[in-house]
């Protein structure tokens, strides 16, 4: 075992037919029931990667679409457009299926699909878990968006503060949608999270030790890890006890019974700051990647990097009372934690500065993905700056809840996490479909998109100035806002024709575009090893790495493993720091028993808005649900006893 | 950037960048520092990004390989940077906090004292008073004497609201079940609008509060008026007010001093023609909006706990005459 | 075990076994996709309707009710009693009735309006009980309708021209709700006070409390 792999001096040189017969057992290794059955029981990453994109990206748009009608109704003052009703329900929904729905979603599921290709093994860790997430997740996006269009929107903010999405203020079941859909979220999120950990941590590529392993990779492994500790909160705290407040009547949230409405904005945004270092730091693992190739040159300062990415995560969950500051909180508290949030710019820009070095040392080529990265380091350092200011208690105690906030979270946002999605849709575009997408349009949807953000949100800190609150349906003539509000509502009109570009530059492209080959950006990641799109199983044989980008370093010559199985699902199970070879362990094969585990936590907790019976019903259809998903698949003829025979005791080691 | 500010000129005051106190000047200085050096370092940052870019550009015109061997330079230039940013946050973390420290302490023993209560989706205001006669309600409106600190107690009878005069100082939450406070204190005359800054439902948006400040002198003016009770009706057509107000459904959630109208479920009358603004601050106190305000309040603020009140038009102009009588 | 790793193959070689640039989708599975997506689609149509079908009637808040309510007080029957032949008796429908907003909205008034100085959070004090199944004057939405506007003998006071007919209907919606009347989706599960007794909301009938207060026989309908 810890004998250092060693690559053989004289290939084996497997002749192509043997080469063939091996991909073909594969193919009938892998193969999928075909048609609706084939997609539903699929468990394989890729499938589920895509229309987990898919299905994120048709969040994005609808609460995109939420987002025009609230700019329309905010371009001028008293219009009648929605009435504060609707308009509550709108932005509530907007928050939240933007931050519940897609931002950390989209993260997940771009993980799902590229973390196995990239760290050179066959699937992800947990297939099944998988897709029992993604159904879950879906479950949950649906459920919102019904809600909202049949009058059931939530619409006391995406934070719900207690008590006004408590019993007594938001009658209903309104508040109770909410609460569920954070919980269908959240149980996806950490379904997800536990995979990454596992894949990233058990089943690299030979060779792929710890300081091997690309940006990208070390973020998700650092937001699996903070989804680990800050999701159960949140998920605690809407479904435990607002949702038990609202329906059965406990008393967490209320103070002339000895609750506290503060425990909820403390549990809130435990999980709520730690949210948003969720959602952009896989961008920053974007960033990395797209620099890397399209400099030409390995990242500057890689352990200066992965150490950011580190201390990010650490620090991030000691921020979260800087949502509070207008709340009781003693001064020594706030003063720790105005430190924290100052302190925090650190790493980051270390990262950035990296970045730039990288440019300065690099060959920069100036794709539409090149592009989104560099919009990317312009808008979010604006959304930095003015994190930094907020971090400071008087300050914030001005503009706090007002539309400098919405400006300041919208640079951070769109800058941290829809830049590098952009960017990363192009990138790996060509590896999910084979083909490239149109530069062009490309380039298009690029400046339309930035000079729409900053079009859009750039008055809003200028608002925020004015005094202008968040979360208004509406403002009095006489105050002034109107010529910045139109001026924003202009703004989400370019942001609308930036995507509708990239929606038509998507079909198009997939459809129609140029064939791209296995690696046409001349990247140096695993994940460009493979063909585009990758087969079934990834890979077969699987690489070896050397160094941090293998197909720079290697040169024509990939090095790669033999002798993993071909007539079942099997993937290498390597040491969590060098990765050397450990185990090889056999992955179970399609199965719909995830989608049945999904409907019967989907009926729970749909019910549970209800009757608190649905929690019976729910535990009895979970529990067949379990037997059908675990039960016994027979054993494969090696793996069994013979009698006589020697059980091989290292496997399990 | 901030060119497009005077815009606001001449509109309800309601910016965090005119200041008329010491706490929100304080805060505007903090701002202006903070602006001045982010500003700095973001140019700093963009133009080594510009800087790289060329660089790289240059490089590759001349055809030169990749300076790999430039490791080192790079590791100073980026120690170099890290290093600054990390004195330059210092910096503003002391600053912030020494300015943080200056606004705490209320700068006198026994200064004017308000209980502000926020309810939806209007604003309770009782000056507090030693003797129980000194004590006054009103409603949506402060009037705060210039240059002397005003401290406030705050609390909330439903859900969460927050205080927020911008020109005076930054917000504070009012949170049921809690007692908060703040104080600012107003260096010139004038009226400076304040907005609910925390959402609070339906008619958040209209959840506004004026903090008048005016010299001393008419300031004791002011509390003296508002401690007596209210006018009684002298002409025959504000007495038919009166009995309007007192028999139908006004009576059930208003009071007026001085009659039998008690109940505190919505804003004190016994002024309110003395006040600005009707409905939170939405409508100006006009005899007109007034009317439309009794008639359908759901009209104005859609969802305002105010129902609507179909009175005969001798009556509604009898109650308006009472009203407005009510200075 | 066998573990044979360390092999090596050239990319290009790889390619030459089979790899191949091209990208082949077979059409196969295109079309089941749309297939799916058009079973998808129809399955979330019918999803939407029916909760639209099960929603609408709970979640809609009417702010401003145009032209407002007519009041009925007059025309509601209060005994089924009637000299002369037997004539149709017409019920009153409380819009509000199934309508969570409204019925938060009752619950807000009743305190505002002190009813609940008489009828405590509904177990009943100087007034009777509201949550149990003893109505003395009738649990129909115009019967109590009735009670709030005219007001009842030994004690109701008539809330007539104090309260509008609209907020009257959202109180029936209420004080209907108390005792399960109402669907219990509508109804909120507590309020942000001190509980009137622990798990008042949720009592069951057999351990309600019994009403203190019973009107003389000769008044009782």
């Amino acid at each position: 075992m810890s004998t250092p792999l060693t690559v053989a001096p004289a290939p084996l040189a497997p002749s192509t037919d043997q080469y063939e017969a091996e991909t073909a057992e594969l193919t009938r290794t892998y193969a999928s029931h075909g048609g609706v059955w084939g997609w539903i029981t699929s468990v394989d990453h890729k499938s589920i990667g895509k229309r987990y994109i898919a299905t994120c990206f048709a969040w994005f748009a609808l609460a995109g679409v939420n987002a025009a009608i609230m700019r329309l109704q905010l371009a001028r003052p008293e219009s009648h457009i929605v009435g504060p009703d609707r308009y509550n329900q709108l932005f509530t929904v907007h928050g939240s299926a933007m931050m519940f729905l897609f931002a950390v979603p989209v993260m997940t599921a771009f993980a799902t699909y590229l973390i196995p290709l990239m760290v050179g093994t066959r699937e992800v860790a947990y297939p099944r878990l998988n897709s029992f997430g993604y159904y879950t997740f879906l479950i949950g996006g649906l459920f919102l968006f019904v809600g909202l269009y049949t009058n059931t929107g939530p619409d006391t903010g995406w934070f719900a503060y207690v008590p006004l999405s408590g019993p007594e203020y938001a009658p209903g079941k309104r508040v109770d949608v909410w609460a569920q859909v954070v919980t269908f979220t959240e149980i996806a999120a950490l379904v997800a999270a536990v995979e990454m950990i596992v894949t990233i941590l058990k089943m690299r590529a030979p060779g792929m030790s710890l300081n091997r392993i690309p940006l990208y990779v070390w973020s998700i492994l650092v937001v699996s890890f903070m989804i680990v500790f800050a999701m159960p909160s949140v998920a605690m705290a809407s479904t435990m006890m607002l949702a038990m407040d609202r329906l059965v009547a406990t008393h967490f949230f209320n103070r002339a019974e000895g609750g506290d409405p503060l425990l909820w904005q403390h549990l809130f945004w435990f999980f709520g700051h730690p949210e948003v270092y969720i959602m952009f730091i896989p961008g920053l693992g974007f960033v990395s990647s797209i620099i890397e190739t399209f400099t030409g040159r390995k990242i500057f300062g890689y352990p200066v990097m992965v150490m950011s990415l580190i201390v990010t995560g650490f620090v991030a969950f000691g921020l979260w009372v800087h949502h509070m500051f207008a709340t009781p909180i003693p001064q020594l508290g706030r003063t720790l934690f105005t430190a924290a949030s100052v302190l925090i710019a650190v790493p980051t820009g270390a990262q950035i500065f990296c970045w730039i070095a990288t440019i300065w040392s690099g060959r920069p080529r100036y794709t539409a993905a090149m592009l989104f990265a560099l919009g990317f380091i312009v808008v979010f350092t604006i959304g930095g700056m003015t994190g930094v200011m907020i971090a400071s208690v008087p300050f914030d105690l001005q503009v706090h809840d007002t539309y400098f906030i919405v400006a300041h979270f919208h640079y951070v946002i769109l800058g941290g996490v829809v830049f590098p999605l952009f960017g990363a849709c192009y990138y790996w575009f060509p590896k999910i479909t084979g083909r490239l997408m149109s530069e062009r349009l490309g380039k298009w949807h690029f400046w339309l998109f930035f000079v729409g953000v900053n079009v859009t949100f750039f008055p809003m800190h200028l608002l925020g100035f004015d005094g202008m609150p968040r979360r208004v349906y509406t403002y009095l003539p006489e105050m002034g806002w109107g010529r910045l509000n139109l001026l924003a509502t202009v703004g989400s009109w370019v942001i609308a024709a930036s995507v509708i570009v990239f929606v038509v530059n998507v079909v198009r492209s997939w459809t129609s575009g140029v064939v791209a080959g296995p690696n046409p950006w001349r990247a140096p990641g695993l994940e460009w090893a493979t063909t585009s799109p990758p087969p079934a199983w990834n890979f077969h044989p699987v690489p070896v790495v050397e160094g941090r980008a293998p197909l720079w370093e290697s040169g024509d010559e990939l090095p790669v493993a033999t002798g993993l199985a071909t007539d079942r699902r099997e993937v290498l199970i390597t040491t969590a720091l060098d990765a050397e070879p450990d185990n090889r362990h056999e992955h179970p094969g399609e199965s719909h028993w995830p989608l049945a585990m999904a409907i019967a936590v989907g009926v729970t907790f749909i019910g549970a808005i209800f009757t608190p019976w649905a929690y019976v019903v729910g535990f009895a259809l979970s529990a067949v649900a379990f037997a059908g998903w675990g039960w016994p698949r027979g054993t494969h003829p090696e793996d069994e006893l013979a009698p006589g025979k020697v059980p091989d005791t290292r496997r399990s080691a | 950037m901030l060119l497009q500010l005077p815009s606001v000129r001449g509109a309800p005051n309601q910016s965090v960048l005119e200041s008329s106190g010491p706490l929100a000047d304080r805060v505007e200085s903090l701002w202006w520092f903070a602006l001045i050096t982010a500003s700095l370092v973001y140019l700093v940052t963009m133009g080594a990004l510009w800087w790289a870019a060329a660089h790289a550009r240059r490089r590759e015109q001349r055809g030169e390989e990749l300076p790999m061997d430039d490791e080192r330079r790079m590791t100073r230039g980026v120690t170099l940077a890290v290093g600054a940013t990390v004195v330059v946050l210092l910096v503003f973390l002391v600053t912030d906090l020494s300015v943080g420290r200056t606004l705490d302490p209320v700068p006198r023993a026994h200064p004017i004292t308000i209980e502000l209560t926020g309810k939806q989706w209007w604003w309770d205001v009782t000056y507090a008073d030693t003797s129980p006669q000194g004590r006054f309600t009103t409603a949506n409106e402060i009037h705060v004497p210039v240059g002397e600190p005003v401290l406030f107690v705050l609390n909330a009878r439903d859900v969460i609201h927050s205080f927020w005069a911008p020109n005076l100082a930054g917000k504070k939450d009012l949170i049921p079940g809690y007692t908060q406070s703040m104080w600012f204190q107003a260096d010139t005359a004038g009226d400076y609008r304040a907005q609910c800054a925390e959402f609070c439902g339906v008619q958040h948006a209209k959840m506004a509060l004026h903090v008048i400040a005016e010299p001393p002198e008419k300031y004791a003016q002011w509390v003296a008026a508002q401690r007596a009770p209210a006018t009684t009706a002298s002409d025959s057509v504000a007495v038919r007010g009166r009995e309007v107000f007192l028999a139908g459904q006004c009576a059930m959630c208003h009071a007026i001093t001085g009659t039998s109208a008690a109940s505190r479920n919505g804003p004190d009358l016994t002024h309110v023609a003395s006040r600005r603004t009707l409905a939170a601050g939405t409508l100006p106190n006009t005899r007109g909006a007034l009317a439309g305000w009794i008639v359908d309040p759901q009209q104005v603020k859609p969802g305002a706990h105010m129902p609507s009140n179909q009175l005969p038009p001798s009556d509604l102009d009898a109650l308006l005459t009472y009203l407005q009588s009510l200075k | 075990m066998r573990r044979s790793y360390a092999k090596c193959r050239s990319l290009d070689s790889l390619r030459s076994l089979g790899m191949t640039e091209t990208v082949v989708i077979p059409s196969g599975a295109r079309s089941a996709t749309s297939r799916d997506l058009h079973r998808a689609f129809g399955m979330m149509l019918l999803v939407v309707a029916m909760a639209t079908l099960t929603s609408c009637k709970r979640e809609t808040r009417r702010f401003r009710e145009s032209p407002p309510s007519a009041t009925p007080g007059g025309t509601v029957r209060v005994s089924a009693l009637q000299p002369g032949a037997l004539q149709d008796t017409t019920h009153v429908r409380n819009v509000y009735e199934g309508n969570a907003y409204a019925v938060s909205e009752g619950q807000r008034l009743f305190n505002w309006y002190n009813c609940s100085g008489c009828h405590a959070n509904g177990g009943g004090g100087m007034g009777p009980p509201l949550m149990d199944d003893e109505w003395i004057y009738g649990a129909g939405s115009e019967q109590i309708y009735t009670t709030i506007v005219q007001g009842r003998p030994n004690g109701m006071p008539s809330f007539a021209g104090k309260v509008p007919a609209q907020q009257v209907w959202q109180i029936v919606a209420y004080v209907r709700s108390l005792s399960g009347l109402n669907p219990a989706s509508t109804r909120s599960a507590r309020t942000e006070h001190m509980m009137y007794y622990p798990g008042s909301q949720a009592l069951p009938m057999e351990t309600s409390p019994k009403q203190a207060f019973r009107p003389p026989a000769g008044e009782m309908p």
